[in-house]
């Protein structure tokens, strides 16, 4: 018994009698090692960010994105075993299918992500598998406007609908991440990966609680986003590492409610005010020292 | 040799009206619903026949999927039934384990993949109505095919060839609650005039933000009432 410990880490589906499963505890683990990842919900829009490490200088240049798109309106970035989170992409992707199948309209990104919070909790519970080794964060934008009937015909009386409640607002972006014990919560900013710490002091400083008055807008949130990466990457400043950056803003943003690639230009002059800012930061530090 | 699947007449293209099993409970029928200012009006003859024998004088063809989503049945009773059925179990499900009621779109979405998918077994015309906060009110018709049309208003059943001159005529969009229920209520006179297989009492269901009301309009009160009273 002494050379395999207490014997409570075998398996899933065994607590240890102070309760814990080491399983979803080591696969906790295995997302710590992984590059960071965050995500910002901005006042108009949500942004996903990738610290993408690079293993190898064989590895083509900006090729093998990992940041994935789910629905039109939703992307998931994740951190910690790659192939894991391709297996949680495929299968959101089958989850927003079944409910376009269902509902005939996209689904809304809370029960995109309680559907996979399930999904990735019934992984916790068996003994012939192990748990996920990733943490998804899960970012989109539910429409705020009419979504009609996919494929219905008409548009229904020239004035509109009658009895609309004046002033309520549907919609808007949303949030959410995924840890491997199937735990999740909705955010404002969220962070992991070997960064999260760095990454989640960032996070806290910037305006993003709309109790506290206007939030940053999504263009700042990209700005943003890069910079925390940079600032996140710092610690192990020797391994060489790509930004991956998405985004998704309202229908009459520059996405038009769509997750796509943040365009280059723009990645570009955030990637440039990142690196400015973290040079500043060290002359700063220069200068305190003399 | 021409191979007749469910539905479909001899030419293998149009729907027969009439391929109902003998002795199957039709309902010949008048329905509509319409928008209007505050919501949306669902409107019903009551007559249910097998043949010529009128099986049930005081049938209710408005059937009530989510508190404020209601369907107007015309074809086999015992189709629509079903798929009404089927329909408010799901809504009832959307609606706990989201948080949030459903939509009139969601209740139509799911009533047109039923219609279509089992469109060889079904004989089922349904017209969907409905009041939901982010929406307002919604009138959605799907007919024997399955295909889904969103409406201004929609009429259905045996008794609706009547009164296409009527309804286009006296149609206004944006009405208030009394002439909306005036129109259903003229339009569905004339379609139990004129349709042998429609007749009976007037029902109506009004949807609103403050919920459902019934309203019943009887004959031999010259369909001027009891309206929301008791009878």
């Amino acid at each position: 018994m002494t050379s395999i410990g207490t014997g409570y880490d075998l398996s899933n589906s065994v607590f240890s009698p102070d309760g814990r499963n080491f399983q979803v505890e080591y696969a906790v683990k295995a997302v710590e090692n992984g590059g960071t990842a965050i995500g910002i919900r901005c006042k108009d829009g949500v942004v996903l960010a990738l610290e993408k490490l690079v293993t190898s200088r064989l590895l083509k240049k900006d090729a093998n994105k990992r940041i994935a798109t789910v629905d039109r309106n939703i992307g998931v970035v994740h951190s910690g075993l790659l192939p894991d989170g391709r297996h949680f992409v495929s299968r959101a992707r089958d989850e927003a299918q079944s409910w376009r199948g269902t509902y005939k309209a996209p689904i809304p990104v809370s029960s995109l992500a309680n559907r996979m919070g399930s999904y990735v909790q019934a992984f916790t519970l068996y003994s012939s598998v192990r748990p996920f080794g990733i943490t998804a964060i899960v970012g989109g934008w539910d429409a705020e406007t009419d979504v009609d009937v996919d494929g219905a015909v008409g548009s229904g009386p020239k004035v509109g609908a009658g009895g609309k409640t004046k002033g309520v607002k549907e919609g808007g972006p949303y949030l959410y991440m995924i840890e491997p014990s199937g735990l999740y919560w909705g955010y404002y900013g969220a962070a992991t990966g070997k960064g999260r710490q760095a990454a989640k002091a960032e996070l806290e400083k910037l305006k993003l609680d709309p109790k506290d008055g206007e939030c940053i807008s999504l263009e700042e949130g990209v700005k943003e986003a890069a910079r925390i990466i940079y600032v996140a990457h710092e610690d192990s400043k020797d391994k060489d590492f790509e930004l991956e950056m998405t985004w998704i803003s309202a229908v009459n943003g520059p996405t038009k409610g769509r997750h796509e690639e943040v365009p280059k230009a723009l990645k570009e002059e955030a990637e440039r005010l990142a690196k400015a800012a973290l040079e500043g930061e060290d002359e700063d530090e220069e200068k305190m020292e003399k | 040799m021409i191979y007749q699947t469910g539905a479909l007449g001899e030419d293998g293209i149009h729907l027969d009206m009439n391929h109902l099993k003998s002795g199957e409970v039709n309902l010949g029928t008048s329905i509509m619903a319409i928008n209007f200012r505050d919501g949306v009006i669902l409107g019903a003859d009551s007559r249910t026949t097998t043949g010529a024998y009128i099986a049930n004088r005081v049938t209710d063809k408005l059937t009530q999927v989510h508190d404020t989503i209601w369907c107007c049945r015309s074809g086999s009773a015992a189709d629509t039934q079903a798929v009404a059925d089927i329909v408010q179990y799901h809504l009832g499900m959307y609606g706990i384990t989201n948080d949030e009621a459903p939509t009139t779109q969601t209740a139509a979405a799911l009533f047109q993949e039923l219609c279509y998918e089992n469109k060889d077994m079904l004989s089922a015309g349904i017209i969907i109505a409905g009041w939901d906060h982010r929406h307002g009110g919604q009138v959605y018709s799907i007919p024997l095919g399955g295909s889904l049309h969103k409406q201004a208003y929609a009429i259905g059943g045996s008794g609706s060839t009547y009164i296409y001159g009527y309804c286009d005529a006296n149609w206004k969009e944006d009405m208030s609650e009394a002439d909306g229920i005036k129109f259903v209520k003229g339009a569905l006179q004339e379609a139990i005039k004129w349709d042998g297989s429609s007749g009976g009492v007037i029902r109506m269901v009004v949807l609103t933000k403050s919920g459902a009301v019934r309203h019943l309009y009887l004959p031999d009160r010259n369909y001027e009432g009891p309206g929301t009273e008791k009878p």
